[in-house]
């Protein structure tokens, strides 16, 4: 048991140093920019993935939380009246209650109603951005920047601070998500992804735990607007577009659900792809549903979780290899 | 500890079950049998919370749990396992006793901790142990065989810590060797841990053999109940059930 977290925390160590290092040997700032873009929708994903993967609720409507985060942040620093730290905890926090609301009615339903019910409010929020034109600016999005006031020393108008603030808040939300993907409650979602009915039968209660999770993925994906409205100055009603969720779920039908870091990958993943495919073709949407469609029907899973279960099975192949050639030495 | 007070049910015209009075002693191993459709599984899923009856009580550990939802039953003590094993067949088989014996702890919500928790091991060990699943320890539980399933089953349920244990057909779908294993297993469980078990069993020489109680159930009403040997004579039992099974109806003769 010890083992693991020790194991986590080397692995952790690594992918902060590697995010560290690799804008210091590539010192151009595109690739800066590409991996706070990465991390914002890496906690995206991952956050989703905490419903899709790990407890088997398929939400459309995550984005939802990704559009709080960024515009309660953008407003509560437009405001003036906070400071980075506390506007940051206070989004976070706020998210947390909305999707204590949202959750409470949608969590009762399952399967695909869930997920319609998801989709719906997020439109609904959607909505009212657009419409709230006095508070959120509408469709132009929140005008004027967001400040970014210097806190505890530390100044995120400078561009390489800001890329290791993000670098740092969004290891802080993988440690917290891999906790939970650990822990006994994320044994608890599993039982209930696999089979609710039971799970009840067991003495898990199934609501609560389903709106426990709700809330906690909804806070986690506040904290990815949050890192994008810093990096882009600014928050807009795509990021609680429909779209928004869909690609999240793309990310994770990219990267794989199964395999903790799958969605980041696929953040990487469908960014690349983005990246690339747009300097060449307009038709850019194509090419990304050309290659999901090949990845969804060519592997039937993500990428990550593809290659863990090659890996395994050639494990698998390898031991019964031996076991029939060590036989063979005996006789 | 358990008993039925004219029970009734009925699903829009069919009544399924029908003024059902029964008293399980403390400690007893007690078998319902019955034609197909007698209303036997809704019996279970009328006294373990999952449906509410029309009519009627069922008190448990003193008192009358009829509206109580099945988390609260199983909290207070009773358990079951499936006709069809319910698991979760992406965990181990280890994984999915040691995640319910956590949720029997009341520790489902633990965050700060890594799973498994320390205070589960030695009673999942005890689980496996008991039912003879240790070896399969780590094997996914959808990659069982069907009778390790059926075990796997009701090792989730023994996790409750029941007092009471309703297993719904522990043989069904096994082969004649594996049945007798199977409930030989059912029979060690009941002498060890002292709970009251009520079972569903459609083969009668299983029944005759280790029931303390019979009940049989037709048309969702009680139709006889008493000792294997009451059963067997019972005119009514034969004719309405055992009749057409000429094995039994010789052996009730022979008697």
């Amino acid at each position: 048991m010890k083992s693991g977290v020790l194991r986590d925390l080397a692995v952790g160590a690594v992918l902060v140093a590697l995010l560290l290092v690799l804008p210091i040997l590539f010192p151009k700032p595109a690739l800066r920019d590409f991996l706070i873009y990465v991390m914002a929708y890496g906690l995206l994903a991952m956050s989703l993935n905490l419903l899709v993967g790990l407890t088997g609720l398929v939400s459309f409507g995550h984005a939802a939380f990704f559009a709080s985060g960024a515009y309660m942040f953008g407003l509560l620093m437009q405001s003036g009246t906070v400071g980075i730290p506390v506007a940051m905890l206070a989004t976070v926090g706020g998210t947390a209650v909305l999707a204590l609301v949202i959750g409470a009615i949608c969590v009762r339903l399952k399967e695909i109603y869930f997920s319609f019910i998801t989709l719906a409010f997020q439109m609904f929020i959607h909505s009212i951005i657009l419409t709230w034109v006095s508070l959120t600016g509408g469709d132009q999005g929140l005008r004027g920047g967001i400040p970014r006031p210097p806190f505890l020393g530390i100044d995120l108008n400078d561009a390489m601070t800001l890329y290791v603030f993000c670098v740092v808040v969004f290891i802080l939300c993988i440690a917290i998500m891999r906790q939970v993907w650990r822990s006994p409650f994320g044994f608890t979602l599993r039982m209930i992804r696999d089979n609710p009915t039971r799970a009840n039968f067991l003495g898990a209660d199934v609501v609560r735990v389903k709106l426990g999770i709700f809330v906690l993925a909804g806070s986690m994906a506040s904290v990815g607007g949050v890192l994008l409205a810093l990096f882009v100055s600014g928050a807009y009603p795509e990021f609680g577009f429909w779209t928004t969720s869909g690609e999240a779920i793309f990310m994770i039908m990219l990267g794989g659900s199964q395999l903790f870091i799958g969605p980041v990958i696929g953040a990487v993943l469908l960014r690349l792809l983005d990246h690339f495919v747009t300097i060449y073709t307009d038709h850019h949407g194509l090419v990304l549903g050309a290659v999901i469609l090949v990845i969804v029907l060519g592997l039937r899973q993500g990428v990550a979780d593809y290659i863990v279960d090659w890996l395994e099975r050639r494990r698998e192949t390898r031991a019964a290899a031996a076991s029939v050639a060590s036989e063979k030495g005996a006789a | 500890m358990l008993s039925v007070q004219n029970l009734s049910k009925s699903f829009g015209g069919v009544q399924a079950t029908r003024d059902v009075s029964i008293d399980f002693p403390d400690g007893s191993l007690t078998a319902i049998i019955g034609p197909n459709g007698a209303g036997k599984t809704t019996f279970f899923n009328l006294i373990s919370g999952a449906i509410r009856p029309d009519a009627g009580k069922v008190v448990f550990a003193g008192q009358d749990i009829v509206g109580r939802s099945s988390l609260e039953v199983v909290r207070l003590g009773m358990a079951r396992a499936f006709q069809v094993a319910a698991l979760f067949p992406s965990l181990t088989v280890k994984d999915a006793v040691t995640a319910a014996v956590t949720s029997h702890q009341r520790k489902s919500w633990t965050l700060l901790q890594r799973f498994p928790l320390e205070g589960t091991q030695h009673r999942t060990d005890e689980i496996l142990e008991l039912l003879g699943l240790s070896s399969k320890a780590n094997t996914l539980s959808r990659n069982l065989s069907h009778g390790d399933q059926k075990l796997l089953d009701i090792g989730l349920a023994l996790a409750m810590d029941p007092k009471v244990l309703l297993l719904d057909e522990p043989t069904a779908g096994m082969g004649p060797d594996e049945r007798w294993r199977m409930i030989g297993k059912v029979q060690h469980l009941w002498e060890v841990k002292k709970m009251t078990v009520l079972f569903i069993e459609h083969d009668m020489d299983i029944v005759f053999k280790i029931a303390q109680a019979i009940h049989v159930l037709k048309y969702g009403a009680v139709l006889a109940q008493g000792t294997a040997d009451e059963i067997r004579r019972n005119q009514d039992v034969i004719d309405a059930y055992l009749g057409t099974d000429h094995h039994l109806a010789h052996a009730a003769g022979q008697e």
